[in-house]
């Protein structure tokens, strides 16, 4: 239910009036804070009371390909570069971190396709979607890093008075990736192809990102890992839970102005055109 | 009091036959939206018209009736209505609080409880956990589930479910209520409970109510708007008329023979009349009518009886009368003989509107049929004024023991 009293629509782009499309988004945030809460609440209890294993989910995935990478890399079939850190804390956190940053940009598309009957029936503040996307990832990843901190000390890593800045490490992979996922959610809704097309895309992204592989010293594939955005966050992330001083904080610090800018555009976007989307999948 | 809440003023929606088209055309749809494009819409290769020029005006206390058949549009303009998706023409305009009963439920996730998902769906609509702790055992006590509230709703009927989705919906206090068909499964009792529900709501509200139950439109609206392919085809306060519009605009059944024993065959029947449009006979209120028919009946039956079923259009009995036994040896000189049998009705008093009628032939009342068919003929009552009621009476006034 709308709280305005008084509402018109008409076919113009609202794009021709920014302001109010702008009030309206922030509007709509406030007033889904709750909603979204609830759909988060929502979806959480669901997905663990139909579950035995529960929570442990969360770590299965992430725990096996950790144990693949250091199977292969321990048997010399793949032979990764030197770490500073031993290889298999190496890959658990790039791995753990890794998941975070995709279950954060995955959960725009899913939870909108998931939420099409409400989105075409009933008029609510749309961004509770994308908060409540955002609160579960918070979840999920709280449960993930509880259990990389345990492995991490029973491994010997102490982490040091870094790990203060840690949160904000991960808040900035999960700002990355929602606003990633929200930028393909728009024309993910109409056609298939981009979900499995993200997918892929991702897989290849991930090996020019410092996850299982560290930096390389030199070539072109150096290159491609440092222009790439997501480096300087996943780095910056794992130096301060491992107790090592970040080195590209630079670029931590812009790729994260550069994306809360992002962020806001595509949010807008979301809003203005959920009315044709709506029109093409409504049910 | 006299502004209206409601002002809907030419507007078009068009829509796309073909899915492949349409995912084009919405992704085009995008990029005008985000170049904030104004060009006039007009329709691209396999567009259609879904809504077409639509206008009205609603104020308090008034109900709307959107009728037609199905995909005329009344659901598209209902979503335009409610902001889910924009018009291509025209302009809406709305005063006032907006509520929508059109997805029942929404939201609720059949793994969680009842109780769980009263404060989701409450949320999904707006309202905020303070209110629904307030409302909470109000909406428990409406939807009469307390025994059911913590189970799983996927364990629910779906005649639980809508019963709870109203329980909470109905809490709301919009302005501007959107109904669209949702009672159509929840049972009598709970009907007329929402009936009561939405009565005691319209007195502050305006209310757009899409239905293909005609009893319930004639009961809730005080104007109508009939749809056909998109376009209105009638708009008024005269309710009946316009459901009478929607009756006529379905061709009439033919008649179907359910049950023809031997030694019998139904020739026709008919209602004389010296008036016929399109071949229906057509009878004046007040007037006489009189039903013919004609069977032929071999020797072997010594004994009939013939009843009547008069029909309206939602095929719901009105009338239903019977001869009794007619003992008919001395009628009969042949192996088969033709019999009309004619049954006379003085000063009709049914209101106006299409009737048609039911046959039963058997040997003798409480007998088994010999013959039995549905809609052997049909005819049309006329009359001045439309009425939803099924019969118009004649009757004799008096004030203070004066006739009038």
């Amino acid at each position: 239910m709308k709280k305005e009293f008084s509402t018109v629509y008409t076919p113009g782009s609202r794009i021709r009036t920014p302001w109010l499309l702008l009030k309206d988004m922030f509007s709509g945030i406030l007033n889904g804070r709750e909603l979204a809460w609830r759909l988060a609440v929502r979806d959480i209890t669901a997905q663990y009371r139909q579950t035995a294993l529960g929570l442990l989910w969360a770590l299965i995935m992430p725990l096996a390909s950790t144990l693949t990478w250091v199977f292969l890399n321990g048997t010399g079939i793949v032979s990764v570069g030197r770490t500073e850190l031993p290889y298999p804390v190496y890959v658990l956190t790039g791995t753990m971190l890794w998941s975070i940053f995709m279950d954060a940009l995955n959960a725009p598309l899913q939870d909108s396709i998931a939420s099409k009957a409400m989105l075409s029936k009933i008029n609510f503040p749309r961004e509770a979607i994308i908060l409540a996307g955002i609160y579960k990832v918070l979840f999920n990843g709280g449960i993930k890093i509880g259990i990389i901190i345990a492995a991490l000390l029973i491994l010997g890593i102490h982490p040091d008075w870094h790990i203060a800045f840690f949160p904000l490490g991960v808040l900035s992979l999960i700002l990355a990736g929602t606003t990633l996922g929200l930028f393909f959610t728009p024309i993910g809704l109409l056609y298939t192809d981009i979900g499995r097309l993200l997918s892929m895309a991702m897989q290849f992204l991930m090996y020019l990102t410092p996850v299982v592989f560290p930096m390389p010293e030199s070539g072109w594939v150096a290159l491609l890992f440092q222009v790439n955005p997501l480096t300087p966050l996943i780095l910056t992330t794992r130096d301060w839970l491992t107790g090592f001083t970040p080195g590209f904080l630079g670029s931590f610090l812009i790729v994260n102005g550069i994306m809360l800018v992002l962020l806001l555009v595509v949010l807008l976007i979301y809003r203005l055109v959920m009315p044709i989307l709506i029109e093409r999948m409504s049910a | 009091m006299s502004d209206p809440l409601v002002k809907v003023e030419g507007v078009s929606k068009k829509f796309c036959r073909s899915l492949k088209k349409s995912l084009w055309y919405g992704l085009q749809d995008i990029a005008g939206e985000l170049v904030g494009s104004n060009r006039e819409r007009t329709l691209r290769p396999g567009e259609f018209w879904a809504v077409d020029d639509v206008s009205f005006e609603l104020k308090k206390g008034e109900c709307l009736g959107l009728i037609g058949p199905n995909g005329a549009g009344k659901s598209t303009l209902l979503k335009m209505l409610n902001g889910l998706i924009k018009p291509d023409k025209g302009r809406i305009e709305l005063n006032g609080r907006i509520g929508a009963l059109i997805e029942l439920g929404a939201g609720f996730n059949p793994l969680l409880t009842g109780r769980e998902n009263i404060y989701i769906n409450a949320s999904v609509l707006g309202m905020n956990r303070s209110e629904v702790d307030v409302l909470f055992d109000q909406i428990v006590d409406y939807s009469g589930l307390q025994d059911f509230i913590d189970t799983p709703v996927q364990y629910y009927s779906s005649g639980m479910r809508v019963r709870l989705g109203f329980s909470i919906a109905s809490q709301l206090k919009p302005d501007i209520l959107l109904i669209d068909e949702v009672l159509a499964v929840g049972d009598l009792g709970f009907k007329l409970k929402c009936f009561n529900t939405m009565d005691q709501m319209l007195a502050d509200t305006a209310i757009i109510f899409v239905s293909h139950s005609m009893p319930m439109i004639s009961r809730m609206c005080s104007e109508i708007m009939l749809f056909e392919s998109g376009n209105t085809a009638f708009y008024g306060k005269d309710v009946a008329h316009g459901i009478d519009l929607y009756y006529n605009s379905f061709s009439q059944n033919d008649s179907v023979i359910f049950a023809s024993g031997d030694g019998i065959r139904h020739i026709r029947t008919t209602v004389p009349a010296d008036e016929h449009i399109n071949g229906m006979p057509i009878v004046k209120w007040m007037d006489d009518l009189t039903i013919t028919s004609e069977i032929e009946v071999n020797k072997e039956h010594k004994t009939l009886n013939l009843g009547y079923v008069i029909l309206d259009k939602e095929q719901k009995p009105i009338a239903s009368f019977t001869s009794g036994r007619i003992d008919i040896t001395g009628m009969q000189h042949n192996d088969f003989d033709m019999l009309t049998i004619k049954a006379s009705m003085a000063e009709i008093q049914l209101a106006k509107g299409v009737y048609s009628v039911d046959i039963v032939i058997s040997e003798d009342l409480g007998y088994k049929p010999l013959f039995r068919a549905k809609g052997v003929c049909s005819f049309q009552i006329s009359d001045t004024i439309d009425i939803w009621a099924p019969m118009r009476f004649n009757a004799r006034w008096q004030v203070n023991d004066t006739e009038l």
